[in-house]
């Protein structure tokens, strides 16, 4: 008998829960839309979709309900850059996905073929509220560190859901640093890279080669230098961003977005009006580099006054594999120093789907979108709160993980 | 929250604040130890702050209380306070009031920004045993980390060597003067030395990949027990030389200060993860007959709370970092709530120049992960893993971390419950004088940013 009931317990945990209809009843309904925040609000989920959000929405037959009880409902978070799923631990000498040498292959890195749904850090961070997240690995030497996908964290097979989402650029203080010192060989190098990928693949049959890039790597550039994708550049200071800026003025049809951008706030009508994005973490306030001497707390603030499309996420360095959790606490602390509630919570929901082309399915309580829905019971922006549902496409996903487990085993409060 | 590896390899140091020269001064006729703390108060007035929910720091919340500071000290604590004449008096309504921060865990100085090879000096990984090395002398003073910092709420940190060595050298507690040119004016008087020590994978990686020794737990465990052997050795011939038996031993800077920890003199901080690897340290620390102060790090001070509470060894722990090794993939949102439940020491520390600017948020989540574990803890008792327990940790839980009237005046001024996201330092005091105050046109403090036309090139 107790071996049939932990058959069953077993059976329990692994076979994932069907996407049911839920009338989640009551919220505090962040909508990240038109709507806007709705008190008492209602959120219809049918087939894994949002099918109605609004007040006073009337059960379907067969729904279940959860009652919020005035909590904050909301999209789930989309960590906007992040190692997730790409190692089980970064340092150590263990196998870390996420570390790459670029010797074989560098722009052509494929995260999406190194995620691991399976990872305990997917479920640790999925229980905090995050149901999606943009992923790259980092590459210790060249331009370009490869390929990034967008992940969910339902931790099933099928968890990437975007492969080739941006191809990753190093266009500051380290991509100098890789081109032989200087940006003064940067930047040739980078053009040079785009033009052996616009001629690819004649020039490599011919026997020409690249000037740069390999062939592998021209391969994977290519899409990206003929405008079919988003070159995501590690940029921090004002002058490289202004380059970046310029540069796209002069190539209309390529498309950037600026990772880092401590000194974006000195230059943010300029961003404004090129429309390039900015990914930027809002703790970044040392001159810890030389390319960031300005860096300042309030600098999602001035961007959002000038316009600029932000999302929120660790800067280059300090995106790791274990802590995209923590881009909740980046964004009230966002809040601390000036920058609209609303503003912060999209920021690391609703933009990120934005800038990485998901925006229409993903980041919004509304009809239609993926029902990435995550209950709370507190503010989420608030270091106290955690959630208390989560569901992914539909999916109410178990408050486990491997940390609540040892949670559990060493409770001092509970008898052992 | 930012995992910088580099700065998790040193992650670990000592204090070397009063510059007591332990056992053996040969420096006769010397008139102040050197390296003595030069530390000045800045001037202050009587101030009285009225009318905030005050953290008394030794666990008690007071409702619309006041902080009165005179001479650089608390002065009174309590409801409808008079003000002294000529007293500054703050209107504190809505506000809070706590301790001032101390982290215990800091790199400030050593490892400053900005980061380039040649402002990387916080760990002399030449040899496994480099307890002869005082932090301070690291200690850059215009490291901009200080002043933000002091914006979080800090007003004592406690800076400490890295941690690939077995033993890294002295530690030093700081008081953060934003004006000062010297490490000396930073020193917090009267405050004991420290000595990092260090478990685990560190050193075994640093010294294993140079095929030297240690390579492995073992050999860490084995050069922890040689080297303070010698130190007995040492100790034991100075002794019996000061009684006037036998000429003392030449001077050695290294067993000086090993044998300044078997003394007492020298508060050992030991960075160490595992539960087994401390309970390997508390071994050691038997067989020698001298006490941990503290484990940095401490992961899994969890699994073991009660052998902690039992040592009377603190913990200095982060809430939520793991898995950016192995000996770091245990880690548990609780582990700070749990240590406290077991009626052991626990202590919030940074070790980053980013987290020492808000260990107020990791408190909180500490806070609100225990009490959703079950484990019932009110936000004035969190709030002593931020300024008691450390105080204690470092030896100078006499003279600060508690709104103890007598004690210095190391006072925040917090815009709202500091265990919060949303709540801001407003004004800072060390010994009872206003270093800060948010949002004031001030240059900046430190020499490096003054004139930098990238900031001052605002739009």
């Amino acid at each position: 008998m107790r071996f049939f009931s932990a058959l069953v317990m077993a059976a329990a945990i692994a076979t994932p829960a069907m996407a049911e209809t839920v009338l989640i009843r009551d919220g505090r309904v962040v909508t990240n839309g038109a709507a806007g925040i709705i008190e008492n609000g209602d959120v219809l989920i049918v087939d894994g979709r949002i099918t109605a959000v609004g007040a006073s929405i009337a059960p379907l037959r067969g729904a279940r309900v959860v009652e919020a009880q005035g909590r904050f409902v909301t999209p789930g978070a989309f960590a906007a850059m992040s190692e997730l799923g790409l190692s089980e631990i970064s340092g150590s000498g263990a196998p870390n996905d996420a570390d790459m040498d670029g010797d074989l292959v560098a722009a052509a890195a494929d995260s999406s073929a190194a995620f691991n749904p399976a990872v305990t850090a997917v479920a640790v961070t999925r229980i905090e509220g995050v149901t999606r997240a943009a992923i790259a690995p980092s590459q210790t030497s060249g331009l370009f560190g490869g390929r990034g996908a967008l992940v969910s964290l339902s931790g099933e097979p099928d968890s990437v859901f975007r492969r080739n989402a941006f191809m990753v650029v190093e266009l500051g203080e380290t991509g100098a640093s890789r081109a032989g010192g200087s940006r003064a060989a940067l930047w040739p190098a980078f053009e040079a890279a785009l033009r052996d990928a616009r001629e690819y693949p004649n020039r490599y049959r011919s026997g020409q080669g690249g000037a740069v890039l390999n062939e592998i790597d021209a391969a994977a550039v290519q899409p990206f230098a003929r405008g079919q994708g988003m070159f995501l550049v590690h940029a921090e200071s004002a002058a490289d961003i202004r380059r970046v800026i310029g540069y796209q003025r002069a190539n209309p049809s390529l498309r950037f977005a600026i990772h880092g951008g401590a000194e974006a706030w000195q230059v943010a009508s300029e961003l404004a009006r090129a429309r390039i994005p900015v990914i930027l973490d809002p703790l970044a306030n040392l001159p810890d580099r030389f390319e960031r001497l300005s860096a300042r707390l309030d600098n999602a603030a001035l961007l959002e006054d000038a316009g600029v499309t932000f999302a929120i996420a660790p800067a280059p360095g300090a995106v790791d594999a274990h802590q995209a959790r923590l881009v909740l606490q980046l964004a009230g602390n966002a809040v601390a120093n000036g920058l609209s509630w609303d503003a912060a919570f999209a920021a690391v929901s609703r933009t990120p789907a934005e800038i990485f082309g998901v925006g229409a399915q993903l980041g919004r309580l509304e009809r239609n979108y993926l029902a990435d829905v995550v209950i709370w019971d507190g503010d989420p922006l608030q270091v106290t709160s955690a959630p208390t549902a989560v569901f992914i496409e539909g999916v109410e996903q178990p408050l486990i993980s491997r940390q609540t487990r040892l949670r559990d085993r060493y409770n001092p409060t509970r008898n052992r | 929250m930012h995992l910088r590896p580099f700065i998790v390899l040193a992650a670990g140091l000592s204090l070397a604040a009063c510059a007591t020269t332990p056992a053996i001064d040969p420096a006769e006729g010397a008139t102040r130890s050197p390296f003595a703390s030069t530390y000045e108060p800045a001037p202050s007035v009587p101030t009285l702050i009225r009318g905030a929910t005050v953290f008394d720091g030794e666990g008690a919340e007071l409702a619309n209380a006041d902080v009165l500071m005179q001479d650089g000290r608390i002065s009174a604590v309590g409801n409808n306070l008079a003000a002294p004449a000529g007293a500054t008096i703050i209107d504190a309504s809505g506000r809070f009031v706590t301790p001032g921060i101390i982290d215990a865990h800091s790199h400030l100085g050593a490892y400053p920004s900005p980061s380039i090879n040649a402002t990387s000096d916080g760990n002399e990984l030449t040899q496994p045993n480099t307890a002869e090395v005082w932090v301070e002398h690291s200690v850059w003073p215009q490291d901009p980390g200080f002043d933000r910092a002091v914006a979080g709420g800090i007003t004592t940190l406690h800076v400490l060597p890295g941690s690939g060595n077995l033993f890294g050298g002295r530690g030093v507690t700081l008081r953060p003067v934003l004006d000062a040119i010297t490490v000396q004016e930073m020193k917090f008087p009267g405050a004991p030395q420290t000595l990092k020590m260090a478990c685990g994978e560190n050193p075994a990686r640093v010294y294993g990949s140079r095929n030297s020794s240690p390579a492995t737990g073992m050999g860490n465990v084995a050069g922890y027990r040689q080297a303070f052997a010698n130190a007995e050795r040492y100790a034991r011939r100075a002794r019996n030389a000061a009684e006037g038996n036998g000429d003392p031993p030449d001077r050695d800077l290294e067993l000086e200060t090993l044998a300044g920890v078997l003394n007492g003199d020298i508060l050992l901080q030991w960075h160490c993860y595992r539960a087994d690897e401390m309970a390997n340290a508390i071994e050691v620390s038997h067989e020698f007959d001298f006490q941990i102060s503290a484990f940095h790090h401490a992961v899994e001070a969890y699994k073991i709370g009660d052998l902690l509470r039992e040592e009377g060894i603190c913990s200095a722990m982060w809430a939520d970092w793991w898995g950016f090794k192995i000996e770091a993939y245990d880690g548990i949102r609780e582990n700070i709530p749990f240590v406290h439940a077991a009626g052991a020491c626990a202590i919030v520390h940074s070790d980053s120049e980013v987290g020492i600017q808000r260990l107020n948020q990791e408190a909180a989540k500490a806070l609100a992960d225990g009490r959703r574990a079950g484990v019932e803890i009110s936000r004035a008792e969190a709030w002593t893993w931020l300024s008691r327990n450390p105080a204690r940790a470092l030896g100078i839980a006499e003279e600060t971390g508690t709104l103890t009237p007598g004690r210095r005046a190391d006072v925040v001024i917090w815009s709202a419950d500091p265990l919060s996201s949303y709540a801001v330092a407003e004004r800072v005091f060390i010994d009872g004088a206003q270093i800060y105050q948010r949002d004031a046109d001030t240059d900046p403090a430190s020499d490096f940013e003054l004139g930098q036309s990238y900031t001052e090139r605002a739009q």
